[in-house]
């Protein structure tokens, strides 16, 4: 139906719309959050669902501790060796349709623990991220922006189409692999069906692989 | 099924009528919990109701403190020690600045010790007020007094963000003095705070402290005696709520808490409700050291000027320096080898020694109260695992 025409309707009183409007709007909407805090920034996620950041408003309030009844993981702080099986197996245990915000720098990278022996380096290698949040700690403003931005992607999901969401199609997982603690560390380190390390071109004597200088 | 025997049961299970073997129930609390205030892990043994056991499992935010702090600078671990007990981030770096200047010899000048104190107690007021509002939170209060809390953090870290440029991790000390000089209109913008501060405190207390619920819920819970408290090293709130008079301001004096008048308050049954009013007594003790702070502070410079801040090398030695942080004592144990990075770092963290009488606490109790009991140490995981 083209804009003029709904435009016309509404003058009239006549509300139309899709099923994948509707769809869309209400999960947007409620977004369910996993009350999951893993460090630091799980203080400023509680601060932007206090009074005055008031994450309320953009429907995201209902703060689940329970994996099943969320639909919204926020990894606010460090994920260490030993923590990231659990927070894996969160993952898998929320259902569909789910998404993650990474919030704060360890969570993106391991941040300023980086260095430290057991210290993940990147939720992302083994979940999808749909939002990162750069900060140590990032503001309540900077997470009520990723929620925005997470807002705004469902709303543009299609729910035919080779570019479906993960959860309508069937073919792509919802559950990932749980790493275990191996003999040295987690094994796998990554998940490779999601994550690889990036590729780093190294230029011997001026020459890199193309051939030029 | 063999009847299993704990060796710190101090209770018989009861037989069981119906002619079955005595059966425990093991409970995993953790490490994703709402009320275990981060990810921190409880293997509870249960009698029906009652804990027959508890064994605490941590190291799910072990994050490598001492190991990198060891690899980095001395200044370069300030930011770390941020990171600490990331509710109040700035008596963290007091104690870890104590330790270095302690190291080297390095002299505080007088206004930066008194912005030291500000600060400080600054810290403390909104760290005690956030943990009542948990521990509420915890005994199912969930919402309002969490919430006045809040509102009242964020005035605090209002005038941290205006005077070090961050809300939460401040890295405000430097040795020998602090990072940036408080001008005239943010000692005012503190004035009004503290003046503010203690109306909401009122509030709070009318709220709460004769609370039917809230006495019914945490008086005579999770009993701490006192010989108990001094052979495990507790310190701070849960210290004195056990009626034991060791507040390091006041043993110490470090900086210059020599010269302000204020009371040690102390509770007398050592339960969560004693722990509780202790907090509440700190805050208002706070506010009387504030205003004494916020009267005497002059002019004058910020940093000894004989610190070195390129390569900053303390002689071979070791250092322990200590404060009150709002959680116990928090100490800094340094050992220097005359390079510019320490030969050994170590914390002394108050939430982890406060978090190893947790099982003789809730042995005997509902495991409801398990909660509450943890709830009423504060802990913060950040400084549990480092």
């Amino acid at each position: 139906m083209d804009e003029p025409l709904k435009i016309a309707l509404r003058k009239q009183g006549i509300f139309t719309t899709t099923l994948q409007e509707l769809y869309n709007w209400g999960r947007k909407n409620s977004l369910w959050p996993l009350n999951f805090g893993l460090a630091c920034c799980a203080i400023e996620m509680i601060a932007t669902t206090m009074a005055r950041y008031d994450m309320a408003r953009f429907g995201a309030e209902v703060f689940r501790p329970s994996p099943r009844q969320a639909d919204l993981m926020i990894v606010a702080g460090t994920v260490t060796k030993k923590m990231a099986p659990q927070v894996i197996r969160l993952y898998n245990q929320m259902p569909e349709p789910k998404y993650v915000i990474s919030m704060g720098a360890c969570a993106i990278s391991g941040g300023p623990f980086k260095q430290g022996y057991n210290v993940l380096k990147g939720i992302d290698r083994y979940i999808p991220v749909d939002i990162y949040i750069p900060g140590c700690p990032p503001r309540p403003e900077a997470l009520i922006d990723a929620l925005m931005a997470l807002q705004k992607k469902i709303d543009e999901q299609h729910l035919t189409g080779a570019d479906r969401p993960r959860h309508l199609n069937l073919d792509t997982p919802s559950e990932f692999p749980v790493p275990q603690f191996g003999a040295h560390d987690l094994e796998p380190s990554q998940n490779p069906e999601i994550w690889h390390p990036p590729l780093v071109h190294i230029s011997l004597a001026g020459k890199d692989e193309s051939g030029n200088n | 099924m063999a009847t299993t025997t704990y060796p710190t049961a101090h209770i018989t299970p009861k037989p069981s009528t119906d002619g079955g073997e005595d059966q425990f129930l093991e409970v995993s609390m953790g490490p994703q919990h709402p009320s275990t205030h981060g990810v921190f892990r409880m293997n509870v043994v249960l009698d029906g109701e009652r804990v027959v056991k508890l064994k605490p499992v941590f190291g799910y935010l072990h994050r490598n403190h001492e190991k990198i702090a060891e690899n980095e600078s001395y200044l370069g671990s300030m930011p770390y020690t941020d990171r600490l007990d990331y509710l109040c981030s700035i008596t963290n770096n007091w104690a870890y600045a104590l330790a270095v200047e302690k190291l080297a010899g390095i002299q505080v000048p007088e206004r930066a010790e008194y912005l030291r104190v500000i600060t400080g107690e600054l810290t403390r007021l909104q760290n005690h007020a956030c943990l009542i509002g948990f521990l509420m939170q915890d005994m199912g209060a969930s919402g309002t007094p969490l919430m006045y809390a809040f509102r009242e953090r964020e005035k605090i870290l209002d005038l941290f963000e205006s005077l070090t440029g961050a809300r939460m991790m401040c890295n405000y000390m430097r040795f020998g003095g602090c990072r940036v000089d408080a001008s005239a209109d943010w000692l005012q913008q503190a004035q009004k705070v503290m003046e503010a501060f203690p109306r909401f405190l009122d509030e709070y207390e009318r709220l709460l402290t004769e609370n039917e619920i809230l006495m019914a819920r945490t008086q005579g819970v999770g009993v701490l005696p006192r010989e108990l408290a001094v052979n495990a090293g507790i310190t701070g709130p849960m210290l004195r709520a056990s009626g034991i008079n060791y507040d390091i301001r006041k043993v110490d004096k470090y900086g210059i808490y020599d010269r302000f008048a204020f009371k040690v308050p102390l509770g007398e049954h050592g339960d969560v409700y004693d722990r509780y009013m202790i907090r509440v007594l700190e805050m208002r003790e706070s506010i009387r050291i504030l205003q004494q702070a916020m009267r005497e502070i002059s002019p004058g410079p910020i940093q000894d000027p004989k610190t070195k801040i390129r390569g900053f090398r303390p002689k071979a030695g070791e250092a322990y320096g200590r404060i009150e942080s709002p959680k116990g004592e928090l100490g800094f144990y340094l050992i220097s080898d005359g390079s510019p990075n320490p030969y050994r770092y170590r914390v002394r963290p108050p939430s982890l020694i406060n978090l190893t009488v947790l099982e003789e606490m809730c042995l005997g109790q509902n495991v409801a109260d398990v909660v509450i009991t943890l709830g009423s140490i504060d802990i913060v995981l950040g400084e549990v695992d480092r």
